[in-house]
């Protein structure tokens, strides 16, 4: 959708197409609800915004205007009125808005009509705007700040004091602070950082580069070191020209800095203020701050810096109050043959007589339902083929040999180094068999290795295929062209690096993603590309297939996550919200659910049925590199730049652990597969394995105050972790555990 | 500590100059001030954001290293057309200029001759990716295979032995317990149930595992036995195992007292072998020796100095032997030597206080002057030149006086060619030409002819020598005659550590299938490719082909930028059947240097080295120790 709109309109650069398609996920997250596997909305190009849904919402009545007035700025009048038709929209309604924005004048809906030059770019970063705080946070968003426009987001900053008084309004407020009883000390810093950006944004929008300067220098040092990073681009800019296009600081207009301060210290801030007549701090918070206050206590030094460090401040607890299906599926009920039985046996279909005995102690796959569990049929899943009954007992076979794993009883690791890969290896994964590892490379090439014996074969050429008796028992051997066996094969088809890589679960197909832009399905039968997935128009740092196969998630750089069928070319669900680049993209186990890590050092997690964030985790440092699932689907593992790996609690929404030791950026998680040990690894070529079940033992057995969200996490990395594992110079970027709990890793080796 | 960076942060930018010369490189002259201010202001902050975008891509790209696509990725995505093609054989491409008062840094372009490029012969494809696997932990435990580092790092047995309280912190501890206890530990106590606990001297425990103790017994069997292949292959087991310092003492104490038993049986053979030994753990970087050096250091020197080392001295070649024991005694020198153990001064004083004895005997005299001419050029100056002409006077006595015996004239013979050796190379470094007979005989007595024609033979050679080193453009590297000389025996290692050499991962890709250890997981391997990528040119091949012109001098450190100019080598290893012993396959190595620009200049040089090496007199006699060192790449150990 984004390319035949971009065609269309060429005034418009090409760097606010990126934030477009947010426009169709405000349309599609509220309308398409129950209707996945149907042909998105948005997907017939002949008329874009056409067949937009009728708007019930407040929020898709603005976003319905913001189009609108986007087709008729390019004189499409057709589509104007088409559009205005399907949302039943007055006449009027659309010169109406304009008309009173335009009185307004600032932060109004209609920023178009009086800036001419700008309004497209405007217009589009409101939408973007708009969608994303419907999406996370309903409430509590006066209408006049709702769609901050950038130049009128800039604008707010034109009402200014004197530039010189700046640094001693925030000293003034640096000894009121340092002064404080010690309680509210802490929760009163958090105010530091965001005024400290906004002031200085401040400073330099309204032309006193020097002061800013000046500001920068005295103050910066005294911030918390985990923003270090946003201050270092905040110091590149000391110009107003720098500040348009300059996505960071788009990032701290557009949305709010949230911060959870507890109501005694709030009000301490709030009379100091007043006290001192000093507004502009005050304007400050009141307008680029959310204050997100509690009754109780005031929080800890060590509980604010938990969760702080994302680059719009913490999550607000409205955010993740929303409830969250974390249970698993059931399992189909397949006939588990004996197992003195033929290993090939055929018949898989039959009755329900037995179900496979799990051993899963943490498993919730017991008879009855799982009162977490979606229901079975939430979102359409791919029926299951004969080989995928097949592929399930042969799991099933396996699970029963299964080691047990535990402190007492380490997984053995097997390292697969990728040798001569000249630091050009840049993903790895597994099929869930292991049966096949595929790696992903710098120079565009995907290759995929068997490390069974079982050599990769092509299907034959048509021609062949024509010969073969089709009613032969072993028609899939001799589909099989012989000739083409080989240990690996490479596929080309990439223009860039390759980022992101998951096998089907089928293992039919790979996924992988890459710099050009586009996703790309491979057939493992034939070894060619079936199709490319474009969209995200910028480069796609992740994608990973559903485990119930069909769909797939991808996440790059435009910060919008989008959900795929691999039959349709277009997205199903777009996921925005994410203030920087998407780094990670998962599915949960039950494939309701999936998540997304990003350079803005937030998780979000998505809910595929109505496209609404119904997570958002903070308390990384750095951009999230790798997230992990346990196995029974409660619990999230993220790891981070910052060398440490967090551990979350999804149904209450909750940090619930930390694990320190890695230094290094952490790539691959994995959760053994009875969710018993947590492996990570890093680029500091080491693999460590952590205690899971002792990790969320401890926490159930905590009560936890999940009504004001507090933590406390007590420092026990060290008991945690279980093994430390260096390699020979070779970063670990991919973990797998796999059925028989067997670890395996993979990396490329630096000499 | 970011504090201290951040300002400056704010304040980088790029000089106006820079702004007035590209202007003017594209044709605007005459750019005003105030332009160029704001130009270099609009230009470093673009830069910066295309840095920032560019780390991006290097952390997907899961690197520490940003490269030049990182930089065109992040252009690409602010919609710029990249610079295509971009990239210098240089680390910093820039050339510098100044004049007219101006600075300037510029990237020289240079015109390329087409028929040039179509005429050189084309490189060498690179190497194909290939997946290894190999087991990283075996139920927690990491095996001590080559593929794993090595299980306790050097620096942690460096500070266990200098700072045996202060090992125990919690990180280190639990690290170095769960990976290093190694096969003597099970998992369990590995956990570091007992952190609370103080205790004073940890990892006191000399355990050693039932395979570690069939390990030993093998090697050190196969070390003193007769079959020189098992020796060979023992030699490189200890040369390069990474997980053997728990047996370190034992080796040490096997050492020492082997010396000790066979100097007084004058058993030459055996004490060769276990020098070889001492040189094998001394070659191992994952070995820290420091704490048994009162064990090796006496028995070094014992063989050194040792009045008898052989039943026949008249006829076997126990000089050989001196010579070697010595090098390792230089090399545990410049290692070991500190402040506090005063190594280098302690054995100095030794060797001076016996030679200075007249009643020594000329076996020992001449082990003095071998281990303090091994000890380097400025030994030589301070301490043996000044006695040239006493000791020429009693080399005099024997040679031309009544015949004493004959083992006394062999011994007064070895020695005037010793002095001879390492004297010549000094005195043309210090002694002004021209080199007049008559003058030498004055300086330095019965020894001063001679010495005046090695010394200008010494001359010649390093003319010749720096000649061919011009030609080749290779700016160092002046292999000294003395230096080729005195290692040419064993080829390699001999050299010092020098973090080059420590660094090499040849323990790596040189998997050797040693006896007694469980834990590899692969069965004897028999043919392995091993290559060295062009990402780190330090690596297996440049110890193995410069194996002959390391040396055990200064020089060295110049050697690798030297070799960074080499395309990396294959290095095939072929395993040749079951060996002549039927017990274990013999290994092969094959160093197969394909060709590139700098490939003239390794044949330059190794045809610099032979003539030097046959210049040596005592290269038959250890020609025992040449199979030994995996760099034997000319000879294969049959």
């Amino acid at each position: 959708m984004a390319a035949v709109q971009g065609g269309l309109v060429d005034a418009v650069e090409k760097k606010d197409i990126k934030t477009e398609p947010s426009e169709d996920s405000g349309g599609n997250n509220n309308a398409n609800d129950g209707r996945l596997l149907s042909p998105p909305p948005g997907s017939s190009a002949s008329a874009p915004g056409g067949n937009k849904p009728p708007a019930g919402a407040p929020e898709d009545q603005q976003t319905l205007l913001a189009v609108l007035q986007f087709l008729r700025k390019n004189n499409l009048a057709e589509s104007v009125e088409i559009l205005r038709r399907e949302a039943g929209l007055p006449e009027d309604a659309l010169d109406l808005k304009a008309g009173d924005s335009a009185g307004a004048g600032s932060g109004g809906a209609g920023g178009t009509v009086d800036l001419e030059g700008e309004d497209a770019s405007s217009l589009l970063s409101r939408v973007t705007v708009s969608s994303s705080a419907a999406a996370q946070a309903p409430t509590k968003v006066t209408p006049s700040e709702d769609q901050p426009d950038v130049n009128v987001v800039l604008s707010a900053y034109s009402q200014q004091g004197d530039p010189a008084l700046y640094g001693v309004y925030y000293s003034g407020l640096k000894r009121f602070i340092e002064s404080v009883l010690d309680c509210h000390r802490a929760e009163l810093s958090q105010v530091f950082y965001p005024l400290f950006v906004h002031m200085y944004l401040e400073l330099v929008y309204n032309n006193h580069e020097n002061e800013a300067k000046v500001f920068f220098e005295k103050f910066s040092g005294d911030q918390e070191c985990y923003y270090e990073d946003d201050l270092r681009v905040l110091s590149s800019l000391t110009k107003k020209e720098h500040m348009r296009g300059n996505e960071t600081l788009l990032d701290f207009r557009t949305s709010k800095f949230v911060l959870r301060i507890s109501r005694d210290s709030y009000q301490l801030l709030k009379r100091h203020l007043q006290e001192r007549q000093n507004n502009q701090i005050w304007n400050i918070i009141q307008e680029h701050l959310y204050i997100d206050i509690f009754d109780g206590m005031p929080r800890s030094k060590s509980q604010i810096d938990a969760m702080s460090g994302s680059l719009a401040g913490e999550a607000k607890r409205e955010a993740n109050k929303a409830k969250v299906y974390y249970g698993l599926l059931k399992e189909p009920e397949i006939e588990l043959p004996l197992d003195d039985e033929d290993e090939e046996a055929e018949n898989e279909e039959g009755k329900p007589k037995k179900k496979k005995p799990k051993k899963d102690s943490m498993g919730s796959k017991s008879k009855k339902q799982d009162p977490n569990a979606p229901s079975q049929t939430r979102i359409p899943l791919p029926e299951l083929k004969d080989s995928d009954k097949l592929d399930k007992i042969m799991y099933m076979k396996e699970a029963t040999k299964r080691i047990r794993l535990g402190p007492d009883n380490l997984p053995s690791i097997c390292f697969y180094s990728f040798l001569n890969a000249y630091q050009g290896l840049t993903a790895v994964d597994f099929t869930d068999d292991s049966s096949l590892i595929a790696g992903g490379f710098a120079d565009s090439t995907v290759r995929v290795w068997s490390v069974t014996p079982k050599k990769l074969r092509k299907v034959k050429s048509a021609a062949d295929l024509n010969l073969i008796d089709k009613e032969s028992d072993d028609v899939l051997e001799r589909i099989m062209d012989e000739k083409t066996a080989s240990e690996s094969k490479i596929l080309y088809g990439h223009s860039g690096p390759v980022y992101g890589i998951s096998f089907s679960p089928d293992r039919n197909y790979l996924l992988t993603c890459s710099e050009d832009g586009t996703i790309r399905l491979w057939s493992l039968q034939t070894f060619t590309c079936l199709v490319g997935y474009k969209g995200h128009n910028y480069p796609v740092w992740d994608t990973q297939f559903s485990p119930h196969g069909y769909y797939f998630i991808s996440g790059g750089h435009d910060r919008v996550a989008r959900l795929w069928a691999t039959d349709h070319y277009q997205p199903l669900r777009m996921f925005s919200g994410h203030l920087a680049d998407i780094t990670s993209t998962r599915f949960h186990p039950n494939s309701n659910y999936v998540v997304t890590g990003s350079s803005d050092r937030t998780i979000r997690l998505w809910d595929v049925l109505t496209g609404n964030c119904v997570r958002i985790f903070t308390g990384h440092k750095g951009p999230i590199h790798a997230l992990a699932f346990s196995p029974n689907g409660k619990f999230l593992a993220s790891g981070a730049t910052d060398g440490r790996v967090l551990l979350w609690d999804i149904g209450h929404g909750l940090m619930i652990g930390e694990l320190k030791g890695h230094t290094d950026t952490i790539y691959s998680l994995k959760f053994s597969r009875d969710g018993e040990i947590l492996a990570s690894g890093s680029m500091d070529n080491t693999v460590r394995l952590w205690d899971a079940t002792k990790a969320f033992d401890d926490l159930e057995t905590d009560d936890f105050t999940a009504a004001t969200g507090h933590i406390h996490l007590q420092d026990n990395s060290q008991e945690l972790l279980l093994g430390t594992y260096m390699s020979k110079s070779t970063p670990v970027i991919h973990l797998h555990f796999t059925r028989r709990n067997l670890l395996l890793a993979a990396g490329a080796y630096n000499p | 500590m970011a504090e201290e960076r951040r300002p400056k942060q704010c304040t980088v930018v790029l000089p106006t100059e820079s702004m007035k010369a590209m202007a003017e490189s594209i044709g605007v002259g005459q750019l005003q001030e105030e332009s160029c201010v704001a130009l270099s202001e609009e230009v470093s902050y673009r830069i910066k954001e295309i840095a920032q975008d560019a780390l991006k891509f290097m952390h997907h790209g899961k690197r520490r290293k940003l490269t030049t696509n990182d930089i065109d990725n992040a252009l690409k995505l602010k919609n710029v057309e990249p610079l295509y093609g971009f990239q210098s054989q240089e680390f910093i491409p820039f050339r510098f200029a100044s004049g007219g008062g101006r600075e300037l840094h510029f990237y020289e372009e240079k015109e390329v001759d087409l028929s040039d490029i179509i005429n050189t012969p084309l490189p060498r494809v690179p190497l194909d990716v290939s997946l290894k696997a190999h087991w990283l932990s075996i139920e927690g435990v990491q095996p001590s295979i080559p593929e794993n580092p090595p299980p306790a790092p050097k620096e942690q047995q460096k500070v266990e032995s200098t700072e045996p309280l202060k090992v125990v912190k919690p990180g280190q501890e639990e690290d170095g317990t769960v990976q290093g206890k190694g096969q003597g530990a099970t998992a369990a106590d590995g956990k570091g149930k007992e952190k609370g606990l103080i205790r004073l001297k940890p990892r006191s425990t000399h355990e050693l595992s039932v395979e570690q103790q069939l390990y030993y017994k093998e090697i050190t069997e196969a070390c003193v036995g007769s079959c020189e292949a098992k020796r060979a292959e023992a030699l490189q087991s200890i040369a390069t195992d990474p997980g053997l310092y728990q047996m370190l003492p034992r080796f040490s104490t096997f050492i020492s007292e082997g010396v000790r038993v066979n100097v007084v049986q004058n058993n030459l053979a055996l004490l060769i072998y276990l020098m070889r030994m001492v040189k094998a753990l001394m070659d191992n970087p994952t070995l820290y020796l420091e704490k048994y050096l009162h064990e090796l250091i006496p028995a070094v020197v014992t063989c050194i100095v040792s009045k008898q080392l052989c039943l026949r001295p008249d006829v076997d070649n126990h000089w050989a032997l001196r010579d070697f024991a010595a090098r390792l005694m230089a090399q545990s020198c410049k290692t070991f030597s500190t402040t506090t153990n005063n190594i280098q001064s302690r054995i100095t004083k030794t060797f001076t206080k016996s030679w200075l004895d007249e009643k020594t005997q000329w076996t020992t005299r001449y082990g003095c002057i071998a281990g303090l001419a091994e000890l380097g050029a400025d030994v030589i100056k301070t301490l043996i030149l000044p006695r040239l002409t006493v000791e020429g006077a009693r080399i005099k006595a024997v040679m031309e006086g009544p015949v004493v015996s004959n083992i006394d004239k062999i011994g007064a013979d070895h020695v005037q060619s010793l002095l001879l050796k390492h004297c010549a190379s000094v005195i043309a470094k210090i002694r002004p030409q021209p080199d007049n007979v008559e003058q030498y005989r004055i300086d330095y007595g019965y020894l001063g002819p001679m010495l005046c024609s090695h010394v200008m033979k010494a001359r010649t050679q390093a003319a010749l020598q720096a000649q061919q080193v011009n030609r080749t453009t290779l700016t160092i590297t002046q292999p000294r005659p003395t230096l080729t000389v005195s290692q040419s025996g064993l080829s390699g290692s001999a050299g010092p550590r020098t973090p080059s050499i420590i660094k090499v991962p040849s323990s790596l890709t040189l998997m050797s299938p040693r006896p007694g250890t469980p834990s590899q997981p692969s069965p004897p391997a028999t043919k392995y490719i091993v290559m060295a990528t062009s990402a780190g040119p330090a690596s297996t091949q440049q110890v193995i082909t410069l194996s002959s012109s390391q040396s055990a001098s200064p020089v060295t450190s110049t050697v690798p930028s030297a070799t960074s100019t080499l395309q990396p080598l294959v290095k095939l290893e072929s395993g040749s059947g079951p060996g002549l012993t039927g017990s274990r396959p013999m290994q092969k190595y094959i160093v197969v240097s394909l060709p590139s620009s700098a490939s003239s200049s390794l044949e330059n040089k190794s045809s610099v080295l032979p003539t030097s090496i046959s210049s040596t007199p005592i290269e038959a006699g250890m020609k025992l120790d040449r199979s030994e060192s995996p760099g034997a790449s000319t000879q294969s150990p049959h």
